[in-house]
């Protein structure tokens, strides 16, 4: 089924009846998810009006890790089963997961300010969060960094794989480590501890982000193919 | 095993012969060393409390600086490509040359470790656990940079790519290889922080080996 879809033409095809859809989708998610997060949820009692940054901060950061994994798979789909779109969409996938994470790093640093006093801290998941930004700009870096570039895909893809042990570190370093960062209050064992009426604006925006997320991607996957076409007409030019 | 010994062999033959290399790791390393008391003041508690902590980024950054070479040089005379083809894995030829690297750089930085450690006025009792955990950690560094620096073949601005690819990899080794100085400076035990350091090493002898296979392979194709 995965081969199905690897014909590029059939891809855009599909891609273009697909983008509409998913652009409402995120839109009015994202719309829902404001006004339930800005207007209809309570403020905290001990932060007051400042803990609505959690309903872009939580999901950025989630989308963070979702994109980095979601690289990752494509990557392992392109090395082994050498999926022709897999590799496109790793590379598509990139800058996006690099914007969420600094997007999650950025509000939690404005968030960490009046909440704990300081802009920035040298905790676990603080720390494992810029390594993952990090990764993001080696792997930008590497796949662009190369003349042929089927051999730059290739490349990044062993990078990403290498550095997918981060992930988890991520998600477990506030359980493994004693952080200033709060632990896990929606995945965690036991159920979500976060109440209903802020669980549901987060879950919002966070299938409004995943929704943005594919609409990129969705552009960007069309965009690298037809710049991929357009490169192999000007060869073609050259030589012929 | 035979085949092993071979690329060992000819490696160490190779950088024995230009020892200029090597040594300008380990001069790198005593530099960046000494830089930080011009930068921090020579206060003697203040270089205390930091000395494990610069002896290990001036270890790490020394490592970088000289992985770039570790298969740039076959790769472009071709003779990488004839390796591949011998009827030694590919794998083994890797070990060899990783090996190779960590006895001509990770050694001789380990060695003129406890100098710095003076240098840098570190309390006497981080000595001998400072040694063990570079003993132990430097073996990952060269492990982890072969894979970058397979990574890297055939790319342009190859040197400064390849700290940006493996620096972040390296942190964990560095995290817990200072941890294991401070535990004993402190009057803990470091036994924990340098069995981790020893599970890093056995994981990344399997891991990385495959990874800079891999990577070669894509990389002569």
């Amino acid at each position: 089924m995965l081969h199905h879809f690897a014909n590029p033409t059939r891809f855009l095809r599909i891609a273009s009846i697909a983008q509409p859809w998913v652009a409402w989708a995120t839109i009015l998610l994202a719309g829902a998810g404001l006004y339930l997060g800005l207007f209809n949820s309570p403020a905290d009692y001990q932060q007051g009006e400042s803990v609505r940054i959690m309903y872009v901060h939580v999901p950025a950061a989630w989308m963070a890790m979702f994109c980095y994994i979601s690289m990752a798979m494509a990557a392992g789909i392109g090395l082994i089963w050498k999926h022709p779109l897999a590799d496109i969409a790793a590379k598509a996938t990139a800058p996006v997961g690099a914007c969420f994470t600094f997007l999650a790093l950025f509000t939690g640093s404005l968030w960490g300010k009046p909440m704990w006093g300081t802009w920035w801290v040298w905790d676990a998941r603080l720390t494992s969060m810029l390594v993952l930004l990090f990764l993001y700009l080696g792997y930008i870096a590497l796949i662009n960094a190369f003349d042929d570039p089927a051999r730059g895909t290739k490349s990044s893809s062993i990078l990403v794989l290498v550095g997918l042990i981060n992930v988890p570190i991520i998600k477990f370093s506030v359980d493994w480590w004693n952080t200033l960062h709060q632990p896990a209050s929606v995945l965690r064992m036991g159920g979500p501890s976060i109440d209903e009426s802020m669980l549901w604006p987060l879950l919002l925006m966070a299938v409004a982000f995943k929704t943005y997320y594919i609409w990129v991607l969705l552009v960007r996957i069309r965009a690298e193919i037809i710049s991929n076409k357009i490169r192999i007409l000007r060869l073609r030019q050259v030589h012929g | 095993m035979n085949g092993f010994m071979t690329i060992l062999r000819r490696d160490l033959h190779l950088a024995i012969r230009q020892s200029i290399d090597s040594m300008t790791v380990v001069m790198f390393f005593v530099l960046v060393v000494i830089i930080f008391p011009f930068g921090v003041g020579p206060e003697p508690n203040i270089l205390a409390r930091i000395a494990s902590g610069v002896i290990w980024v001036a270890a790490l950054l020394a490592s970088t600086l000289s992985l770039e070479r570790l298969f740039q040089i076959d790769y472009e005379d071709g003779s990488l490509e004839l390796l591949s083809l011998s009827s030694v894995a590919l794998e083994v030829i890797v070990l060899a040359k990783v090996t190779a690297h960590w006895l001509t750089t990770g050694l001789p930085l380990i060695i003129i470790a406890p100098l710095l450690a003076i240098l840098l006025n570190m309390n006497k009792e981080g000595f001998l656990v400072l040694i063990l955990a570079l003993v132990v950690g430097t073996p990952s560094l060269s492990l982890i940079g072969a894979v970058g620096a397979a990574l890297i073949l055939g790319a342009r601005r190859g040197g400064v790519l390849l700290a940006l690819i493996i620096l972040p990899l390296y942190l964990p080794v560095l995290i817990f290889g200072v941890s294991a100085v401070d535990a004993i400076m402190n009057g803990f035990e470091a036994k924990a922080q340098l069995l981790i350091l020893g599970a890093f090493l056995l994981a990344a002898l399997p891991l990385c080996t495959w990874a800079a296979t891999t990577s070669i392979k894509q990389a002569i194709e």
